[in-house]
C-alpha cells in the first residue's frame, strides 16, 4: 500500500516569479524524505502542490506512476499535517479526529473505534471528548498527526509539524512521528528548515535553495560529502578555502592537502569538528586564535593562518585561549573539494 | 489574607458601578411598565390609580392591528436578517481576506448609507419603487431596510473572516472534505457566533426602523414602530406604553440570546471595529 512519489520538472509560481522551479524529486515506497531548506525557498509550496492545494504551472506529480495532478485534494490518497494543530474548534476532539473518515462516509461507531485507535497511537488516550483549547500545544499536535495517521494514507505530507512546539516537546513528538512513520510504513514528504530534525528523521534528505533542489542523499552525505559551498554552509560548515586541484592534491592558503578530485578551481570544505590542534612536531599550518567560546561540549575556536581564518571545535578540557600559537591539521579523510 | 489595594477599588467599582449602570438602563423602562396596566394614573400619583389589563388587550385584539404589525415587523426583520446574512457572508470574505483592485472603494460605498441619511437616499429611490411597484409592498420595505442594514453586516462579517484561519479550510480539503462539506462543516461553525451577531444587528436596524418604512410603505405595510408612533400622537398613553413595551422585548430576549457569542473568548470578533 505504500506509494511511490514522483515529481517531474515541477514548476509553481506566484505571479512571475517561479517559487519552485523545475524540481525533480522521487519518494521510495514507505520512506521519509525531508525536504530542508531556509523559509521562502519553496519547500511548504511544493508540499502544498502535492496535496493538490494549489496547481502547479508545468512539471507533474505522480503517485504509482500516475498523475495526481487532475484531482482535487479530496481525492488524493494524502493526508497532511500543517505547522499549527488546526483543530477544528466547534469539534470534539474525537469528531476532530474522525472528521476524514465522515467525509469517506464511514459510519458512526466504526469512526468512533477507528478514532479511539488513533488517539491511543499518539499516546493520548480518553481525551475523545474534550474540546480544542483544554489540551496542550504538543497534545493538540499529536491529535493532528492521529487525525492524519486514522485514514491509512497512501502518502503522509508533514509541513513543519514541530516548529510551534517548545524544544522538550518537539522531540518528543518528533521522536513519535518517527516511530508510527516506520510502523504504518507510509510514504512521507516531510518539510523543514531545521537540518538536525532532518537529518535525524529521514531516510533522505533534500535540500532546496531559491526553488531548486541542491542536493539529495542520505543524511550523512551532507556533512561529509555536500555537493556546493552553500550546502555546506546550511549545514554548519564554517570552514571553506579557495585554492585549485592539480595531480591529486589541492593547494591554497593552508598548503597541501591530498584530495580524490578533478583537475581545476577548487574549495576545500572541511567542518570545524575535523580540524584537529597537533603539535609543533606534526605537520601542519600554524596559526594563531583569535577568539574562542566554551559551548559546554566543546570549545569553539577562530584561528587565523596567514590571513585565513580557520573555525574550529576543540575538546571542552583543551585550554585553548586567544593568542595561542597553534598547529593545525586538516585530516584529508575529512576533506571535500567542491567546484568553485 | 489582606487583599492588594487595587483589587479593592476595582471590586468597589463593580459592586457600585455595575447596579448604576443596570439603574440607568432599566429606569426609563419603570414609567412604561407602570402606564401599561394603568387604568387611571393622575398628576401627581406615583403609581396608577386603577389598573387595567386594557393595554395588554388590546396589543392581542385582532382588531387593533397590533398584531398585523407584529407579524409584519417580525417577517420584515428576520427577512433582512436573513438576506443581509447571505450577502455578508459573501461580501465579508471578499473584503476579510482578499485584496483587490478597488477595495478601498467598495469598502467605501459600502459604508456610505452610514454616510448619508437614509431619508435622502431613500426619497431618491422611492420613484423607481414606485415604477417597479415596490412601494406599498413588503419586498420593497425589506428592500430599503436592507439599504441600513448590509454595511454593518459586510464590515462584521469582514472582521470576521479577518480573523479566520484560512488553513483550517486547506486542512478540511486534504483530510477528504469536498469543498461545499468544507462550507458547511468547518466554515460556516467556525464564523457562526459572527454571523449571529451580524444577523442581530440587521434584525435590530430593521425592527426599529420607521422613517425609510414609512416612506416606501407608504403606510400601507404597518409595522410595530409605525403603530407606537400613531399611538403617541393620540392621546392614548396606556396603549403606546404597552406598545413600546411589546417593541422593546424581541430584541432584548434576542441580544440575550446572542450576548455570549459577543463576549465569548472564542468569538472571532476581537477585529471588530478595525475596519
Amino acid at each position: 500500500m505504500a506509494t511511490r512519489i514522483e515529481l517531474e520538472q515541477l514548476t509553481v509560481d506566484y505571479g512571475a516569479e517561479p517559487v519552485v522551479d523545475g524540481l525533480d524529486l522521487v519518494v521510495e515506497p514507505g520512506t521519509l524524505v525531508a525536504l530542508l531548506g531556509p523559509s521562502g525557498c519553496g519547500k511548504s509550496t511544493t508540499l502544498r502542490a502535492v496535496a493538490g492545494l494549489l496547481r502547479p504551472r508545468s512539471g507533474d506529480v505522480r503517485f504509482d506512476g500516475t498523475s495526481v495532478l487532475p484531482l482535487p485534494p479530496e481525492r488524493r490518497p494524502v493526508a497532511m499535517v500543517f505547522q499549527a494543530p488546526l483543530l477544528f474548534p466547534h469539534m470534539s476532539i474525537g469528531d476532530n479526529v474522525a472528521f476524514g473518515l465522515r467525509m469517506r462516509g464511514v459510519g458512526r461507531a466504526e469512526r468512533r473505534r477507528r478514532a479511539a485507535e488513533a488517539l491511543e497511537q499518539v499516546r493520548l488516550p480518553g481525551v475523545a471528548e474534550r474540546r480544542p483549547g483544554e489540551l496542550s500545544g504538543g497534545q493538540e499536535q499529536r491529535v493532528s498527526l492521529a487525525r492524519a495517521l486514522v485514514l491509512q494514507p497512501h502518502v503522509l505530507l508533514l509541513d513543519e509539524p514541530f516548529s510551534a512546539l517548545d524544544a522538550s516537546l518537539r522531540t518528543e513528538v518528533r521522536d513519535l512521528v518517527g516511530e508510527l512513520q516506520r510502523s504504518a510504513g507510509v510514504t512521507t514528504l516531510f518539510v523543514t528548515h531545521d537540518q538536525e530534525e532532518a537529518t535525524v528523521l529521514a531516510d533522505r534528505v533534500a535540500l532546496m535553495l531559491d526553488g531548486r533542489l541542491q542536493q539529495v542523499g542520505a543524511p550523512r552525505d551532507f556533512y561529509e560529502r555536500p555537493a556546493s559551498v552553500e550546502v555546506a554552509r546550511f549545514f554548519g560548515t564554517a570552514n571553506a578555502f579557495p585554492g585549485a586541484v592539480r595531480g591529486g592534491f589541492w593547494r591554497g592558503a593552508l598548503g597541501e592537502v591530498r584530495v580524490d578530485a578533478p583537475d581545476g578551481p577548487g574549495t576545500l570544505l572541511l567542518r570545524q569538528e575535523a580540524v584537529r590542534l597537533v603539535g609543533p612536531d606534526h605537520p601542519g599550518a600554524d596559526a594563531v586564535v583569535t577568539r574562542t567560546t566554551y559551548t559546554g561540549t566543546g570549545v569553539r575556536a577562530w584561528a587565523d593562518a596567514g590571513g585565513t581564518e580557520v573555525a574550529l571545535v576543540a575538546d571542552p578540557s583543551a585550554r585553548v585561549a586567544a593568542g595561542d600559537r597553534v598547529r593545525l591539521h586538516l585530516p584529508p579523510d575529512r576533506c571535500t573539494v567542491v567546484r568553485s | 489574607m489582606a487583599a492588594p489595594g487595587l483589587p479593592v477599588v476595582g471590586r468597589l467599582a463593580r459592586a457600585v458601578g455595575l447596579p448604576l449602570v443596570l439603574l440607568g438602563l432599566l429606569l426609563p423602562f419603570l414609567p412604561l411598565l407602570l402606564w401599561s396596566v394603568a387604568g387611571r394614573y393622575p398628576y401627581p400619583a406615583l403609581v396608577p390609580t386603577e389598573r387595567s389589563s386594557r393595554p395588554v388587550r388590546l396589543l392581542v385584539d385582532p382588531s387593533s392591528e397590533v398584531l398585523t404589525g407584529l407579524v409584519n415587523s417580525t417577517v420584515i426583520a428576520l427577512s433582512v436578517a436573513l438576506i443581509a446574512s447571505l450577502i455578508g457572508l459573501s461580501a465579508g470574505r471578499a473584503l476579510g481576506l482578499h485584496s483587490f483592485r478597488g477595495k478601498r472603494l467598495v469598502q467605501f460605498l459600502l459604508l456610505a448609507p452610514v454616510i448619508v441619511p437614509g431619508i435622502a437616499v431613500t426619497l431618491g429611490i422611492q420613484v423607481f419603487f414606485i415604477r417597479y411597484g415596490l412601494s406599498d409592498t413588503r419586498r420593497g420595505v425589506v428592500l430599503v431596510h436592507l439599504l441600513a442594514a448590509v454595511p454593518y453586516v459586510a464590515l462584521v462579517m469582514s472582521s470576521v473572516y479577518a480573523n479566520l484561519d484560512l488553513r483550517l479550510e486547506d486542512q478540511a480539503r486534504t483530510l477528504g472534505a469536498r469543498p461545499l462539506q468544507v462550507l458547511l462543516r468547518v466554515t460556516l461553525p467556525a464564523v457562526a457566533p459572527g454571523l449571529a451577531v451580524a444577523a442581530t444587528f440587521a434584525f435590530l436596524i430593521s425592527w426599529g426602523e420607521y422613517v425609510l418604512t414609512l416612506l416606501v410603505g407608504g403606510g400601507a405595510v404597518k409595522t410595530l414602530p409605525l403603530l407606537l408612533y400613531a399611538y403617541l400622537g393620540s392621546t392614548d398613553v396606556p396603549v403606546a406604553a404597552a406598545l413600546g413595551l411589546a417593541l422593546v422585548l424581541p430584541p432584548v430576549l434576542l441580544l440575550a440570546a446572542t450576548s455570549r457569542f459577543l463576549a465569548g473568548e472564542r468569538t472571532p470578533l476581537a477585529g471588530f471595529g478595525r475596519v
